[in-house]
Order: C-alpha cells, then structure tokens, then sequence
C-alpha cells in the first residue's frame, strides 16, 4: 500500500511537470508572438512593450521556464517594472491589475470550492441512491419515473437550466437571491443562500447523469453469479445488495466522480459563467480574455493539480472498496 | 416447433420489455449475436422512435442546401425591417411568422429556423467525428494497458494520466484562440472549416482518456478472471485473446461510453461555442446562438427556447437510442 502511494504520488509529480512544461511551450512558444497573441484586438504599444519587457522575451525559452519554476518553490525576485520580489509560492503578477497572481488564486478559489464540493456530495449521493434503488425495482413505476428524470438531466445544458432556474427562482418569483459569493467563515446562511441556485443546477444535471450510470452498473452487477451465489446461501437482501452488489457496482462510478469532481474543482467556468460567480473557471475565462498570460498559466496548473489528487484518491479508494484490485 | 418455443422462452427472458410477437416459423435458422440484437432493438419501441428521430435530425442536417432552397431564406440573410427601432422582432413570439416559422434574431434579424438547420449540421459533424476517433483510441489503449500490464501498460497509464490532467475547458480556452492565431493572423479570417476540425482535434486529444480508464478497469478485473486464465492455458494468441475473449466482454461499458460521447460532444461542442471559443458565428451554431439569447432572455425568452429545446430533443435521441441499443447489444442486462 505505501509503496504504491509513493510509486502514484512520483508520478503524480512526473504529471504534472510535463503539464506545465506543455502549458509553458503552448502559451509562450506556439503563437508567433504571445504578446498579440493573448491580446490581438485592444493592445496598445506601449502596452505591448511592457508585456514583452515583463516575459523576458529575449531570453532563451528554458531559462523563462526555469524562472517560473523557481518562482513557485523558492520565490524569485523581478525587476522593479514587473512588481518587484515575490514570494514563495510565486506566480507572477497579474498583467491586468498587477495584483500577485497567487493573491487573485486565494480570493477566487474558495468561491469555486464552495460551488463545488456541496454539489458534488449532492449529486453523487442522490444519483447513486437514485440509480441504486430504480435497479433493485426495476420495471416498477419509481424506476420509470428515475428513468425519466435521468435522462431528462442528462441531456439538458447546464447553462440553459441554469439561465431558466435564474429567470423562474431569482428574477420572478424572488424565492433565492440572485447567486453571490459570502465567505462561509462570515455567514454561514448567506453563503447557502447565495450558492443554492448553483448547487441546485449542478445537481441536478450531474445526479441524472450519476443515476444513470449507476442503473446500469447495479443492473449489470445485479445479474453477476456472485450475487445469486450469496442470495442462494441465504444471505439477507441487505447483506446481498448492500454490501456484496454495492460494492462491485460502486467502483466505477468512483473512477467517474473522481474526474468530474476533479475537473469541476478546476474551474466550473459554464457554472461561473451563468450565474456570475467569480470563481477560478470564470478568472480564466477572464484572463484568457484580457490576455493576462500569468493568471492563466496559473488556472492552469491549479486545475491540474486538482485533477491529479483527486486521480490519486481514486485510486485508493478503488483498493479500499474492490477486493478484486491489487495494487501494485 | 419446440425449439421455436423455447426460442420463444429464452427471448421473454431476455427482453422484458413490450409484447412479444411470434417468432417466424423458419425452422433451424441459426442466428448471429449481431442478428439478435437487431431483432431485438427493432422491438424497442423507444429504440424506434429515438431512431427516426435521429435519422430525421440526420437528415434535415444533411439536406440543409435543399431546405434552403424550399423555404426560400438563407442563414447569413437579415431582415431588418421585420424588427422594430430597438432591434426586437415584430409581432408575436419572437416574430414567428409563415415565412419565419421559428421568429427572427433580434438585432440582426436573422431567420432562426434556418440557423439552426445549419447548426444542426455543424454540432453532428463535430460530434460524431470526435465519438469515433476519442472511442476508437480510448479502447486500443485501455485494452492494451489493461491485458499487457508491464511497461507499454505503464506508459498508457501515464499518458493517459497526463491527458486526464489537463483540466479541459481551461485549457481548451487558452488554446484554440492561440493555436488559430498561429494558422490565421489577428486581421485575418479563419474559415468555419478550420474552426470545426481544431475543435475535432481538441476534443480527440483530450476525450479519449475517459474510455481508455474505463476499459483499462474493465481488462484489469477480467484479466483476473477463470476464462480468461484458461485461454492463456490453452495458448491462444494476443489478437485471439484481445478481439475474443477481452473485447466481447467490455461492450457494455464501451457501447455506454460511446453512447454518452456522441450527445457529450454535442453538449461541448455548444459549450465551447457557448464561451466564445467554438463555431463563431457568422457560422450557424447552437451554443453560439444560445449565448447571444441569454441577453435576450427576458426580453424576447422565445430567442433562446427554439435552440435550447432543439439541442435538448438532439442530446436525448442520442441518450434513449444508446441505452436500447446497449439492451439489446447485451442481453444480461435488458431492462
């Protein structure tokens, strides 16, 4: 087990190195001219100039990704143009508001993890629980119902239930506020009011989807001989389908959560977008936008990290609960 | 006639679903897996009905230019006398008329219907490309890191690691506009064709690792099992043991995940051009409209209701005709 976690974690590290070489060489290397590139419309010369100043330019490729590099574990220290000495965990400033880029990630993540992490222990519980009990009752008039409903979420977009929760709920009938951000430390009660419509939305659709896939998974296990053989030795239902069926079924569905949740944290930029929430997705949507290099290397990587811990959690919790996967 | 009873018996089990009609009296007449499943998904009456309805949408896609030439509008062609001083549509619902059956753009007065017969077009071209060719590379390298384990395994599993942490739509954000502005100038415009074919090739690139991991399970815990162990016993080749102990027994997660793919890259592919990085207009497309409706969305509600319900009627064809078609593929686990 350890050797494992440290073989997974290594590389886990490997990841997201080549991540941020690749995300290095595709912002800074690929376009002629990343200074027009980022921003081709709406720059003027001198701001052109500056950006050029601020990317050192000149200097050989690895050497700038060297520099970033060095910035995140140990700090580096810019001239005074680009903001000066920067700390530790250094990620540039921004070149929009020349706000530390590291600053702007600690203001923007909660927002992102607030949306998320309520979400997603809604969908997967309802989904799961819905897909599970529309399997052992199949063909009854509840699995009909789950059916419908699933298929329904599954196939709607997020940003079209989400444009139509916010006309009906926030702009006529007035039952939730429109969505805004307050730090759970500050008000707890505003925090859920301001984030509900979100959840709600994200819910809905993921938990169809998760219902789904669960069905069919419970379906499929449902039929396996493991489950008559412990149903014929007389094990309670419970016993069968909640211990020995649940299991098997389950594993999936965790490889599956395990990315969603991992790419949702990164950025729920359609969420973020629809209801004008500033998390990390609409910060890149932004920076993409304003050609605000730094801040979008960083959303980058971020997301990136997110997406590799949460590979890794998987994987433990695939051992955990599946006897049949050794790991090696 | 007893064996065509017990056909009769051994079907009833395996399709609950409808009412089940005779059996023609053909004797002994062996039947292939793939001959039984197409029996089976054409007594589906969702599988029917989900089916025409896509080869209704196949069709109004493949027939755009004729359904311009009978409905007399174009995509690009404006009316902008049709809308009063502030640019809404007169009339109506959106301006739905007799010559503009789904109402008109407001501000440039565009024919919605025709659009989206162009959109159509667009969205299934985008996503049916990018099904097969993510499907197609997510099972040789989940099957392939799966069964052989070892290094080639280790390197799947790794590259699938690296593309499964790229965080998608950021990075797709950052990346179409910079890599077509390295193919097209700023001033330069690029043609539709080139939009379509990068987001093909994004989406190719990053989607394929979903169906490798799943296959890449699937393989792990079969490879465990008694079967598979007496093939290798028996020393059957690799192809023999990929194409026909492995594969046969991964349809079902492989067709589900396809079944999802096709719909899922509609829905990205409008979500892409949702966020201003897909199909720009003026080419016809569903994100793209939808995006410029939600502006529109208390003001004139019907602009964003004909596209949003269109791509929600195309996604769940796809869904309901994936699920009947995994039913009848794999009969342990009809419904």
């Amino acid at each position: 087990m350890l050797r494992f976690l440290v073989k997974r974690l290594l590389s886990a590290i490997l990841v997201l190195l080549a991540v941020s070489v690749l995300s290095f060489l595709m912002f800074f290397a690929l376009p002629r001219d990343p200074v027009t590139a980022m921003c081709p419309k709406n720059c003027d010369a001198q701001r052109l100039e500056r950006v050029r100043q601020e990317l050192g330019l000149s200097d050989p490729l690895y050497q700038q990704y060297v520099g970033y590099m060095k910035g995140i574990f140990v700090g580096r220290d810019l001239n005074s143009a680009q903001g000066g000495h920067c700390d530790a965990p250094c990620l540039g400033y921004s070149y929009v508001n020349s706000e530390p880029v590291t600053h702007t990630l600690t203001r923007v993540l909660p927002v992102t993890l607030s949306i998320v992490i309520p979400a997603a222990v809604l969908w997967f519980g309802l989904g799961v629980g819905l897909g599970m009990t529309s399997a052992l009752r199949r063909g009854t008039l509840l699995d009909r119902l789950a059916i419908g409903f699933s298929l329904t979420g599954a196939s709607l977009q997020l940003y079209f239930v989400g444009a139509v929760l916010l006309l009906v709920f926030s702009y006529t009938l007035h039952v939730v506020p429109v969505p805004h951000y307050t730090s759970i430390l500050v008000d707890p009660l505003r925090w859920a009011d301001g984030l509900v419509l979100a959840w709600v939305t994200l819910a809905f659709l993921f938990c169809a989807i998760y219902a789904r896939l669960s069905r069919a998974q419970m379906v499929e296990t449902l039929s396996e001989d493991f489950v008559r053989t412990a149903r014929a030795k007389g094990l309670p239902r419970s016993t069968v389908y909640g211990r020995h069926a649940l299991r098997a079924a389950i594993t999936p569905l965790i490889t599956i959560a395990g990315m969603d949740v991992g790419a949702a944290l990164g950025g729920t930029v359609v969420t973020e977008t629809t209801f004008g929430l500033q998390g990390l997705g609409r910060t890149a949507w932004d920076a993409v936008r304003e050609g605000d290099l730094p801040t979008i290397m960083a959303t980058v990587l971020i997301a990136a990290v997110f997406i590799v811990v949460a590979n890794i959690v998987v994987d433990v919790l695939y051992a955990a609960i599946d006897p049949r996967v050794r790991l090696r | 006639m007893s064996l065509s009873n017990a056909d009769d018996i051994a079907l009833s089990e395996i399709s609950a679903t409808g009412p089940q009609p005779p059996l023609p009296k053909a004797g002994l007449v062996g039947r292939s897996p793939g001959q039984q499943a197409w029996a089976r998904l054409r007594r589906d009456r969702v599988a029917t009905v989900s089916g025409a309805v896509l080869i209704l949408f196949v069709v109004v896609a493949l027939a755009a230019p004729l359904i311009q030439r009978l409905y007399g509008v174009g995509p690009q062609q404006q009316f902008q006398d049709a809308l009063d001083g502030l640019g809404m549509p007169l009339g109506y619902a959106g301006g739905i008329t007799g010559g503009h059956w789904f109402g008109l753009e407001p501000g440039l007065g565009r024919d919605i219907f025709i659009r989206m017969v162009y959109g159509l077009r667009t969205s299934l071209v985008i996503a049916v490309a990018a099904a097969v060719i993510t499907t197609l590379i997510g099972v040789a390298a989940g099957v392939l890191a799966g069964y052989l384990g070892g290094w080639v395994g280790a390197v799947i599993g790794w590259v699938t690691d690296f593309a499964l942490a790229m965080p998608f739509l950021v990075v797709a954000l950052a990346l179409v506009p910079t890599v077509t502005l390295r193919f097209y100038g700023p001033r330069q415009a690029e043609p539709a064709v080139f939009r379509a074919g990068l987001l093909i090739v994004v989406f190719a690139v990053f989607g394929w690792t979903g169906a490798a991991r799943l296959v890449r399970g699937q393989i792990v815990s079969l490879r465990e099992r008694e079967f598979v162990e007496a093939a290798r016993a028996s020393g059957v080749g690799l192809g023999h043991m990929l194409f026909r102990q492995l594969l046969p027994n991964t349809w079902a997660p492989i067709l589900v995940s396809f079944s999802l793919a096709v719909p899922s890259y509609v829905t990205g592919e409008a979500v892409l051009s949702f966020l201003g990085i897909g199909i720009v207009d003026p080419t016809p497309d569903f994100g793209a409209m939808i995006y410029r409706s939600i502006d529109y969305l208390q003001t004139d509600p019907t602009y964003v209701f004909f596209p949003g319900v269109t791509i929600f009627l195309l996604v769940l064809a796809f869904n309901l005709f994936g699920d009947s078609l995994r039913d009848a593929l794999d009969p342990k686990s009809s419904r």
